[in-house]
């Protein structure tokens, strides 16, 4: 366990002195938001509607982004080889690697996701609901996303093959999240939409550190 | 005690070496010479569970490595062609990262004292950026000297970028692995002078033979 932590210090002291990667992911967040009431116009009711989807997609896509860094430095400058070759079980390595990714992507994204839906006037409940399905789909995210990092690393061109792979998986996340403040907005109780969300990212949470440790040790053949 | 049987290694298409055999005892070190190309890191990514052999199996202690997983791998010590270490970090933090993250005790005082044994002492806090190659190539060696409790080390090509004195504070080390009873495969092309009992193993384009 002692291994995970140090693992998870190291990938948040390497973030706090690459903070370009960190602001790259949450200004691509917020300018893809902004720029959508530009596009459809500014009637604040139809803005009000497809806020919640909005903010979605783009957490989703910025989230994305970020995949192909997840394990690409650590490739690169052999670090990667130097954590499969240690008595932790690399489940447990990988699943410190995914949460470090979360703590700089997922949890900030959730943060500026306020701001954002004050922007949108939602109302107080749809926010907060919005906000509380971010922070439960977030680590669903990081979680299938790094399966599709561990298996396109390495490959010329794996950008897009890491997008198709990851984003079919990343569609049950995108209909609970977006789908909870929408029905709240709509009068209705989100406790469906968020428990299924849970219900996701706890079956990612299960299975993708050891999807990601075989696909890991594939690629590094 | 390292055993390779009826090793074979195919990387694509091209079979880089078949039937290679050896053994390798406690205080033991063997030399894996060959031209660019014969499959020197090939067969040391194969010995480090890193790579699949095409056939035949690696034994430690008479067990399969691809059996043995973490247990096999809490008994080594790699260092590869890449150092493993990360820019952005200082040297102190790369061995003290490195080394807990391998499950290994991750002290302060031990991490500067194994990057003294290498001559960094004055840039063990100077961010490995900064660094030269043959320094970097230290920090990457520091990590040997936290892993005495490691009975097999595999090194690639590890005397590149060093000097003369780096060289020296290697063989050191690799004399002392020995001392303890401990295993060193390693491949160079440099003519270092090593320490001990030496066995060369010769790899050459299919035909290899164990001298």
């Amino acid at each position: 366990m002692d291994a995970v932590i140090a693992l998870v210090r190291r990938d948040l002291l390497l973030a706090m002195r690459q903070q370009a990667d960190l602001y790259n992911t949450l200004l691509f967040f917020v300018v893809v938001v902004s720029l959508v009431p530009l596009g459809v116009g500014p009637e604040p009711a139809l803005l009000r509607l497809i806020a919640p989807g909005v903010l979605w997609v783009a957490a989703l896509l910025a989230a994305m982004l970020s995949l192909q860094r997840l394990f690409a430095g650590d490739h690169a400058d052999g670090t990667l080889e130097q954590w499969l070759l240690t008595r932790e079980p690399l489940p447990l390595l990988v699943l410190g690697k995914i949460a470090a990714h979360w703590l700089t992507t997922g949890a900030p994204l959730t943060l500026v996701a306020a701001p954002l839906a004050l922007m949108f006037d939602l109302e107080r409940d749809v926010a907060l609901t919005l906000i509380l399905a971010l922070l439960l789909g977030t680590p669903a995210l990081s979680l299938i996303g790094a399966i599709g990092a561990a298996l396109t690393l390495g490959l010329r061109g794996g950008g897009v093959l890491l997008s198709l792979l990851v984003l079919p998986l990343y569609v049950p996340v995108l209909i609970f999240g977006a789908g909870a403040a929408e029905s709240v907005a709509a009068g209705l109780s989100p406790q469906g939409h968020l428990l299924l969300l849970a219900a996701f990212t706890l079956a990612a949470l299960v299975l993708a550190p050891w999807a990601c440790a075989a696909a890991l040790r594939i690629s590094l053949e | 005690m390292l055993q390779a049987i009826d090793l074979a290694c195919q990387r694509g298409e091209r079979l880089l070496f078949r039937a290679l055999a050896f053994t390798l005892g406690p205080g033991e070190c063997l030399h894996v010479a060959g031209e660019n190309g014969a499959g020197k890191t090939s067969l040391l990514r194969l010995l480090a569970g890193l790579l699949v052999p095409a056939a035949g199996r690696i034994e430690w202690d008479g067990r399969d490595i691809r059996r043995l997983h973490e247990e096999f791998w809490s008994t080594l010590a790699y260092v590869g062609h890449a150092n493993g270490v990360k820019d952005e970090l200082t040297a102190v933090e790369n061995l003290r990262f490195g080394n807990a993250i391998a499950g290994r005790p991750a002290d302060d005082a031990a991490a500067r004292a194994a990057l003294g044994l290498l001559g960094l002492q004055d840039h063990a806090d100077r961010p490995v950026r900064a660094l030269s190659q043959g320094q970097r190539r230290r920090v990457a060696l520091a990590r040997l000297a936290g892993a005495a409790g490691a009975r097999l080390w595999i090194l690639d090509e590890p005397f590149t970028a060093l000097d003369a004195r780096g060289i020296e504070a290697l063989r050191e080390l690799v004399a002392g692995q020995l001392r303890r009873g401990g295993s060193v495969v390693l491949t160079t092309h440099q003519d270092v002078p090593l320490p001990g009992a030496v066995r060369r193993l010769e790899l050459a384009a299919t035909a290899t033979t164990a001298a």
